[in-house]
């Protein structure tokens, strides 16, 4: 990825030894261009380290704020790109509308996850420098999955991200649950590895290539076998586990509840993003020829996960886990409009994922204020009568519940109707209906909190919110209440994105 | 400019909503009033170069949604019809807001006053300037919910609170057959651009569709749905309930929402679609029927009522029915123009009063009062040019503007015109009666009021009295100065393509053309009324009691609104209730609770219980559960999928 | 004929030394049969011609990667007995999965064909080993056409460096660690104290 290594034609030297330079330089950086997000976030990375190392515990708080400057520097690069799709390294990586967005979002859940966690780390004695530069590598593999044309990019850059996850995990390593959670996802990830790979490889045996664009053509001439097939459903089991999706689901509330709370803010936002975009590109530009067949497994993946996490949150008192099951669900019905199969159901997809994103970063913003002067609490009747202790976090958090619950105009409503009505517009009318039962069933759960807040007596007070919680809280309730009044701009970037996947 | 002249309200209402208690009362007041002037002034700007340039044309603001063929943008249509709305909305508007400083001075919620006062403007200007039936509707709910917050604005009041929720559920009725109206346009033209449907509208004239299960004409069912949105709105007979409950609000609020702006959002709507009523003369007839009734229904009401702003609100009632009638008879320049003076020497007249309640501390009974002119000279001098104004007196606003309508009534020669014709002339006495039995009841005459009432009565302060001097002024000088524009030879000119009125209407031409006792009769009608309540109440002051006690029934029959609440009550109210009573107890409690929701909530439980029992928290049994899933997923395109081709 | 009896053969160990991994009791033996799995693997790929793969399986996977499997099994005192515990009771309807899943990719395995199309979509066929060595041939490639793949594994193990770091590393209070620039900045006034003592008493 460094430019210098990269060969340029040495015979190609001009008359002039400054403009051979310039352009054995230039020409090179030029034709990296669309992947400048992610090289600087991978030489950031490793600067921040070196910065980390030899200036050890006190450099941590600078490093955070640098983090979040090189996720900006990052989203600034990707919005001074044009709108034109270009590929690089041969096919194997992508950059379109569609990563563009995608990877917009991503960067967005990981700053704000860094930007919300400064007072957790603190009370907690974990603010170290690490943690933001795994984020920040994190999110660099997000960057590659969102790009990946390719199914060995695409493993590459699943790994690193899951590699950086497994570990910010277990990050507050003296904690029994932590470790549990990251040594739980470790190991069911190397599984889900394993799986994604045995399905690569039983398509690269069938297709003869690894490259979407080759593995469509092949499939175009081909047609379905159940080999291929075969292939797609550990390839899908692979994918399913990222996004978290019933019954790969298994690790998600376990790992919610043990990973340190801004660790698990970061686990509900970007990486679902980045996984689903992945998922939505690989099946999408590979597997055109036989959507028949992987619709049948998207399906029964979504409704799965919907019931799922609709029916399981109902008997959770610890609101991580809760939202663990929400997010669940809501991967549910974001893989509704995958399931369909078109580019409305992929414009679906996005907007769901624009939106959940915001939500669950609104929520969190709440979860980690939930504090007493006794540390941290999690459990949901501490919410009681918050309504009365501060009502300005009551009002916001019961609107993004509101939101979550899919109830209109709020933000929420748009995401759903827009795969459902996907759904419906591919004829598959039986997942819309379950769909919507669901998320009915889902209601519950999230009113249930609502009813907390503002019915039940009120409970000790919390300490007083940080800034970056109220202003990330406020933020997300403005758009989250506001999205109905102009929703154009997303809607339409997300259609430009998702025309681009076609 | 234009999307100044919108905003600036909005981003004054979000100030003062969400920091107004950092702001302080004054501050907050001082902001709202200050960019509510400001886009007053802009108004005026907008109104000469759209109204005498001609520079009408469409702002796109923003793409709004898009859901199938329907596609709505956030757009402004600017044309004469939105220049005079804007220009009476901000006007009035601004008016009040700095009338509001010293009105509100002693409440301990000021910053919430003044948002909401904002925020309705802001809604006001969005319904005036939209540019489809979407954004219309946006506005329409956005004043309708404004109100609701201001009538309701004192809301330890009980009476404030029923009143906020009765003027919500009245306008409900009436929003119900709008939005019906609505998705008929869409049905029937596949667009809710004001353009496009307007553009159409004629290939449709004539066209039946099914309504109801009969045959009905296109437009009229269309026309008529629209205009069920109207007249909740703007308070018509049937559907007027409301307005005069929600005097229960400030007085500046009713001066602002009740008098001069929100209640005539029905007459523009009909205005703005003019295209299409013109073409229905089914929809036309039912329109002047309605405001012709309001019009003198309304005013019986007002003759014996003793709330001083309940007086205001019933002329309020009967000259919106003013309005329609022209409406009804296609003179919609002529409508247009006596919204454009009602809403000065109506909001002269609230204000007025409010100036007058302010002084007696809170005082709106007009039995209470006598004697003002004394105490508070300025305040009477203003109130009596609203009178004169609104009665109709020769070379004030209303003159113009209300002769006008009754002559345009008699021009139409139709039978529901000329019922309309013989319903406002004698509105027109009843009005001049009423009127000058406020001004001698409150003004005139022996005190009433105890004592120490009288003593400490005082001038309102000078912030109050200069919105009141500026009303009074266009009041006196808006008709004059403006006929020549709206109704009179520039007309054509002034409105453009704002109006439509059919190829055979020419009611600006023959209202020229009414004998000449036609055209006086509105001043003989005001002249009389003035004679009768000098008599009635300065002359021979027993006068009224003996009439009432010699007619009981019929002054009974008045006092009490002609007894529409309690019939609405009977009819309506206690039936929904005994209805929500058998429902709850047994159709809700014993059958839906026993085998619905709570049945199937048991089993939600259930299940619920058994999927948590999976999550046991050890690995391998989640490594197993990936399997499971992979090996039913094989098996399954073993056996189906995969062997489906 | 002698290639598809060292195919078998090589085949054959792995499957039942892979399988010895997972059913041995002692740990060790379970890592033993681990190395043995990957020898024979090597093998595997020697007879596809991808020598350098094979060498490379041997050199990092038995070299390093089980060594030191073997250094962590024998350090720590892992008791396969407890861990296996539930294995038993989860071994029919574990096995019967299995079991399913084994017919069923042997019957589409068994059945596999290639894309009709694969032969015009493959753009640039593997050199045959006639022409290059298959090191020089991975050469070629590794640091042009996937220079990106290459760098995203760099990424990857970085990441894994820095996580195992994070996890593991403590700094024990209490415990000296040697600061030659401490020592290098020693002088008299930081090291040493001069207290003035009274003639008969002691300090």
């Amino acid at each position: 990825m460094d430019p210098e290594v990269v060969e340029t034609a040495p015979d190609s030297a001009a008359a002039d030894p400054v403009e051979a330079v310039v352009e054995a330089v230039a020409e090179p950086l030029f034709a990296y261009a669309p992947i400048m997000p992610e090289i600087v976030l991978a030489v950031g990375a490793m600067a921040l380290l070196m910065l980390g190392v030899f200036r050890s515990e006190r450099s941590a708080e600078p490093i955070m704020w640098l983090s979040i400057l090189l996720l900006a520097i990052a989203a600034l690069l990707i919005l001074a790109q044009g709108n034109e799709t270009r590929l690089l390294f041969e096919g194997t990586v992508i950059v379109d509308p569609f990563a563009r967005l995608l990877k917009l979002l991503s960067l967005l859940g990981s700053a704000v996850a860094i930007f919300m966690s400064f007072d957790y780390l603190r009370e907690a004695r974990i603010m170290k420098f690490e943690l933001p530069i795994l984020i920040v590598l994190a999110t660099l593999g997000m960057l590659m999955m969102i790009s990946a044309n390719d199914l060995i990019a695409l493993y590459l850059g699943l790994e690193l991200q899951s590699l950086s996850l497994y570990v910010i995990a277990a990050f507050r390593r003296d904690a029994i649950r932590s470790s549990e959670a990251g040594l739980k996802y470790f190991v069911l990830g190397a599984l889900s590895s394993g799986m994604l790979l045995y399905g690569c490889s039983l398509i690269y045996g069938f297709t003869g290539s690894t490259e979407f664009i080759r593995i469509a053509q092949a499939l175009e001439s081909g047609g379905a076998n159940l080999g291929l097939i075969f292939g797609i459903v550990f390839f899908i089991a692979g994918l399913a586990f990222k996004v978290s999706a019933v019954p790969f689901h298994m690790w998600t509330p376990d790992v919610y509840e043990g990973a340190p709370t801004p660790v698990t803010a970061f686990f509900a936002a970007a990486p679902k993003v980045a996984a689903m975009a992945m998922f939505v590109r690989a099946m999408l530009t590979a597997f055109p020829a036989i959507t028949a067949e992987w619709q049948q497994i998207i399906v029964f993946i979504s409704i799965a996960s919907m019931l799922l996490g609709a029916f399981a949150a109902i008997a959770q008192t610890n609101i991580k886990r809760l939202m663990a099951y929400s997010s669940i669900g809501h991967m549910g019905f974001a893989l509704v409009g995958l399931a369909a199969g078109t580019a409305e159901g992929a414009q679906g997809v996005i907007v769901y994922l624009a939106i959940y994103l915001v939500m669950n970063l609104g929520v969190f913003a709440c979860i980690l204020a939930m504090r007493r002067s006794d540390g941290m609490v999690e459990d949901i009747n501490e919410l009681a009568g918050l309504s009365s202790n501060n009502p300005l976090m009551a009002f916001l958090l019961a609107m993004l519940m509101f939101s979550l619950a899919g109830i209109p105009p709020l933000a929420g409503f748009f995401a759903k109707f827009y795969v459902f009505l996907a759904a419906i517009q591919a004829g598959l009318y039986p997942l819309a209906v379950i769909g919507v039962l669901a998320s009915v069933v889902g209601a519950y759960y999230y009113l249930r909190i609502i009813k907390i807040m503002y019915f039940d007596s009120p409970a000790e007070r919390f300490d007083p919110m940080p800034m970056a919680l109220k202003s990330v809280l406020g933020v997300s309730g403005i758009i989250v209440i506001f999205f109905v009044a102009y929703p154009a701009p997303l809607v339409d970037a997300a259609e430009v994105a998702a025309k681009s996947l076609f | 400019m234009y999307s100044a002249i919108v905003f600036l309200p909005l981003l004054a209402a979000l100030a003062a909503g969400f920091f107004g208690r950092r702001l302080g009362a004054r501050a907050s007041g001082i902001l709202t009033s200050a960019a509510v002037l400001l886009a007053a002034l802009l108004s005026w700007v907008a109104f000469y170069q759209v109204g005498i340039g001609g520079q009408t044309g469409r702002v796109e603001v923003a793409p709004w949604l898009v859901s199938g063929e329907l596609a709505v943008s956030w757009a402004f249509r600017i044309d004469t019809l939105t220049a005079v709305m804007l220009v009476v909305v901000n006007t009035v508007s601004s008016l009040v807001h700095i009338y509001s400083i010293g009105y509100m001075e002693h409440d301990p919620h000021q910053p919430r006053f003044f948002a909401y006062l904002s925020l309705f403007t802001f809604a006001m200007l969005m319904l005036v300037t939209s540019d489809n039936l979407l954004q219309m509707f946006f506005g329409w709910e956005g004043v309708g919910l404004a109100s609701y917050l201001l009538i309701g604005f004192w809301y330890r009041k009980p009476e404030a609170n029923a009143a906020a929720m009765k003027a919500f559920l009245v306008n409900r009725v009436g929003d119900f057959g709008f939005a019906l109206g609505i998705f008929a346009i869409f049905f029937v033209f596949g667009s809710i651009q004001f353009e496009t449907i307007f553009a159409a509208a004629p290939g449709q004239a004539g066209k039946t569709f099914m309504f109801l299960g009969s045959e009905a004409d296109v437009l009229t069912v269309i026309c008529l749905l629209l205009f069920m949105g109207a007249m909740g709105k703007s308070a018509q007979f049937l559907l007027h309930t409301w307005l005069p409950d929600a005097m229960e609000g400030p007085t500046p609020v009713s001066a602002l929402i009740h008098a001069a702006t929100m209640v005539t959002a029905g007459v523009f709507m009909v205005a703005r679609l003019s295209p299409l009523f013109e073409l229905s003369n089914t929809a036309l007839a039912f329109v002047t029927l309605v405001g012709a009734t309001t019009a003198f229904f309304a005013a019986t009401i007002g003759l014996v009522q003793n709330d001083i702003k309940r007086v205001v609100a019933y002329s309020t009632c009967s000259q919106l029915g003013y309005m329609f009638v022209a409406m009804g008879v296609g003179a919609y320049s002529i409508g247009i123009f006596h919204l454009f003076t009602h809403a000065f020497f109506k909001a002269l007249l609230f204000l007025g009063s409010g100036s007058v309640i302010h002084a007696l501390h809170d005082e709106q009974d007009l039995r209470k009062m006598g004697g003002l002119r004394k105490v508070i000279p300025t305040t009477w001098i203003l109130m009596l040019i609203g009178t004169l104004a609104l009665t109709g007196f020769p070379l004030t606003a209303g003159f113009y503007s209300k002769d006008a309508i009754i002559e345009a009534a008699f021009a139409a020669h139709t039978g529901v015109a000329t019922y309309a014709f013989i319903l406002t002339v004698s509105a027109a006495l009843m009005t001049a009666f009423y009127s000058w039995r406020l001004i001698f009841l409150a003004f005139h005459g022996k005190p009433r009021a105890s004592k120490k009432a009288m003593n400490a009565a005082h001038e309102s302060p000078p912030v109050m009295l200069v919105p009141l001097i500026v009303l009074a002024v266009g009041s006196l000088a808006a008709g004059y100065f403006f006929k020549d524009l709206f109704i009179g030879a520039g007309a054509d000119a002034f409105w453009g393509t704002a109006l439509f009125t059919g190829p055979d209407n020419h009611m600006l031409e023959a209202i020229h053309h009414v004998p000449w006792a036609v055209a006086a009769a509105p001043v003989i009608m005001m002249a009389l009324g003035f004679a009768t309540a000098w008599i009635f109440y300065i002359a021979v002051p027993e006068t009224p009691s003996l009439i009432a006690r010699t007619f009981e029934p019929i002054y009974m029959f008045l006092l009490n609104k002609w007894y529409f609440d309690e019939l609405y009550d009977f009819l309506f109210v206690k039936p929904a209730m005994r209805l929500g009573r058998i429902l709850w107890k047994v159709g809700d409690g014993t059958v839906i609770d026993g085998l619905g929701p709570d049945g199937v909530a048991a089993r939600v439980i259930d299940v619920t219980n058994r999927v948590v029992r999976i999550q046991t928290g050890y690995v391998y049994h989640y490594a197993f559960a990936m399997l499971i899933g992979v090996a039913l997923l094989i098996t399954y395109f073993m056996f189906a999928g995969g062997l489906a081709r | 004929m002698v290639a598809a009896a060292f195919f078998y053969l090589f085949a054959s160990v792995t499957v039942a030394a892979a399988f010895m991994v997972i059913a041995s009791k002692n740990p060790v033996h379970a890592v033993l049969f681990l190395i043995l799995a990957f020898v024979n693997s090597a093998g595997l790929f020697v007879l596809l011609g991808a020598e350098f793969l094979a060498m490379i399986l041997i050199v990092v996977y038995v070299g390093a990667v089980a060594v030191l499997f073997l250094f962590v099994v024998m350090m720590l005192d892992v008791d396969f007995a407890e861990l296996r515990a539930g294995f038993l009771r989860y071994l029919p309807f574990g096995g019967l999965i299995g079991i399913i899943m084994l017919i069923e990719l042997i019957l589409v395995l068994g059945a596999w064909t290639i894309a009709p199309g694969v032969v015009d979509v493959v753009a640039t066929p593997a050199p045959t080993a006639a022409d290059v060595t298959n090191t020089e041939a991975l050469g070629r490639v590794l640091y042009t056409k996937y220079v990106y793949f290459f760098e995203a594994a760099g990424m990857i193990l970085l990441t894994a460096m820095v996580g195992a770091i994070v996890l593991t590393l403590r700094h024990k209070e209490g415990v000296k660690r040697q600061d030659i620039g401490e020592q290098v900045a020693r002088n008299p006034e930081t090291s040493i104290e001069i207290k003035q003592v009274e003639s008969g008493k002691g300090i």
